[in-house]
């Protein structure tokens, strides 16, 4: 069991997810046991690259689950929707709403979110570094979901047109307006401006 | 209304066989709730405005994905992800109208795990509906949009029948334009529907907007080669470019010979619960070019019928234009 997860914080997970535990649990993991094909509750989850057990309801968001269950804040819930992008994440490199994915969907799959994607010695990414130069974010809410979302699109595409960057990032809103200056971060990122 | 960060509790089934997901679906009935993407099942639930006793999540039945050409055609399974339509080459290179399509659906993120399956299945877009009110769709006996005070500019201009509702799928009028047919199974057997008989109207059912009932998986999508390579004609028109829902969109597609139209298809979206063919347009401009003369004169055919609510008369110019252009273009 990886030791950040102890007991005690396994048991205030469980506490925490309330109602739908005490009456759920039992039946989930008897399920998983005989093979009924109901979803297990205990499941372990690659998130940034660290394997994580977790209690998972049945019908939770990976947003729910990151921000409320494994203290991951950086992901923002704004609309909870689909309709906002603050919650943008990676899933095997792929930008998904995080509000809008079952926790359940990613069991086999490496999530990336905004805490995962500096380096280990602490050095920002490329596209965080450069949305501090162009002094990108305005409130810098909707900021964790476009660097998300930035990485993604330069992961497949490293010298994007301003317009393909437009595109790239459209999934995500931003009430402050700073939109190009987002735009400017990222193609600063991929060393189209110095 | 109150804002729910999560779902009410439900059981959640995983298949990763058809055949299992099949007899869940059909041991649940109606207390199961099909989920490929999810992008329109979180919010139904997290509203609380329906609900369901279990989630079937199809998204592990790895059979259900890809798409392959067949002896007459392409065959895409239903939970192909809307961008993996709209990047597939195969698509791209002979049906690019379905490809359009996929391209302008919601945002990025919504295609990058919204699938073909659940964007024509999806329900329509009402605000009253929605919101969770007993209207006629959800088994009551009223229409909150079309009252004199209804919030109805989004609504339809045909074939309502109590419900006004307007169907919100992009690729829908591209798949009925391409003649495409939709295969559905259940613990029955297998049936194949013509994607013009797929979605049903409120005046045959006024709570279903498909033919698929509980028990039944739309399983993939045809496309026969009749229209491959065909020219083509997508425009969406819709408030915002991301997001938004389709006020108004049009997929046609023409057969070209000697300049003249052999055959054509064109089918507008957005107008009524289901996509509207326009027959009576197709024959109009059978034997002409597709030219600015030829789209004036069946300005006025195209939108035959249109019954205007108080805030939507905008979209019968905006259905003849888009009309117009897909015959020039």
């Amino acid at each position: 069991m990886n030791s950040k997860l102890t007991r005690r914080r396994f048991i205030k997970g469980v506490i925490f997810s309330g109602a739908a535990a005490t009456t759920g649990a039992g039946v989930y993991l008897a399920n998983a046991q005989n093979g009924a094909g109901t979803a297990e509750r205990l499941i372990s989850l690659n998130i940034n690259g660290r394997t994580r057990p977790i209690d998972v309801m049945p019908s939770e968001t990976l947003a729910y689950t990151l921000r409320y269950k494994l203290d991951l804040t950086g992901t923002k819930i704004g609309c909870n929707r689909g309709e906002c992008g603050a919650c943008t994440v990676l899933i095997d490199g792929v930008a998904n709403y995080a509000c809008s994915v079952l926790t359940h969907n990613v069991k086999d799959k490496a999530v990336v979110s905004i805490e995962g994607i500096k380096s280990a010695d602490g050095t920002l990414h490329a596209v965080q570094q450069a949305f501090i130069n162009e002094n990108s974010p305005q409130c810098g809410f909707c900021t964790p979901g476009q660097v998300m979302s930035a990485v993604a699109l330069l992961s497949s595409n490293p010298r994007p047109t301003r317009e393909e960057v437009r595109a790239g990032l459209s999934g995500n809103l931003c009430r402050c307006g700073a939109y190009e200056h987002y735009i400017n971060g990222v193609l600063r990122a991929s060393g189209q401006i110095a | 209304m109150p804002s729910h960060d999560v779902m009410p509790n439900m059981e959640l089934y995983q298949p990763v066989q058809v055949e299992d997901a099949l007899a869940i679906a059909d041991r649940l009935a109606e207390r199961g709730w099909l989920v490929g993407g999810g992008q329109d099942t979180y919010g139904w639930l997290k509203d609380r405005a329906k609900s369901a006793d279990a989630l079937i999540d199809l998204s592990a039945i790895e059979s259900l994905r890809g798409i392959r050409e067949t002896a007459d055609g392409i065959e895409i399974g239903a939970l192909t992800t809307l961008t993996e339509v709209a990047t597939s080459d195969l698509i791209r290179g002979s049906y690019s109208l379905l490809a359009d399509a996929a391209s302008v659906v919601a945002s990025p993120q919504i295609r990058n795990i919204g699938t073909l399956g659940g964007n024509v299945s999806q329900d329509v877009r009402c605000w009253y509906y929605r919101r969770g009110l007993s209207c006629y769709r959800a088994g009551g006996n009223l229409c909150y949009a079309d009252t004199p005070q209804g919030m109805n500019r989004e609504h339809a201009l045909f074939d309502q029948s109590r419900c006004v509702a307007a169907g919100a799928s992009d690729t829908a009028p591209a798949l009925v334009a391409l003649d495409a047919s939709m295969v559905i199974q259940n613990l029955d057997g297998e049936r194949v529907i013509a994607a013009s008989e797929f979605f049903v109207g409120p005046a045959n059912d006024i709570e279903n907007t498909t033919v698929l009932r509980p028990g039944d998986i739309l399983t993939s999508v045809r496309i026969p080669y009749t229209w491959a390579n065909a020219e083509f004609y997508w425009e969406k028109v819709a408030d915002r470019n991301v997001w938004d829902f389709s006020l108004v969109n049009v997929a046609a597609a023409f057969k070209i010979t000697d300049g003249q139209i052999k055959d054509s298809r064109i089918v507008v979206g957005a107008v009524q619960t289901t996509p509207r063919r326009l027959n009576e347009v197709e024959n109009a401009i059978r034997g002409n070019s597709r030219n600015a003369d030829t789209a004036e004169a069946v300005k006025e055919l195209s939108t035959t019928g249109a019954r205007t609510l108080a805030h939507n008369g905008f979209k019968v110019s905006l259905m003849q234009n888009l009309v117009k252009r897909a015959i020039i273009a």
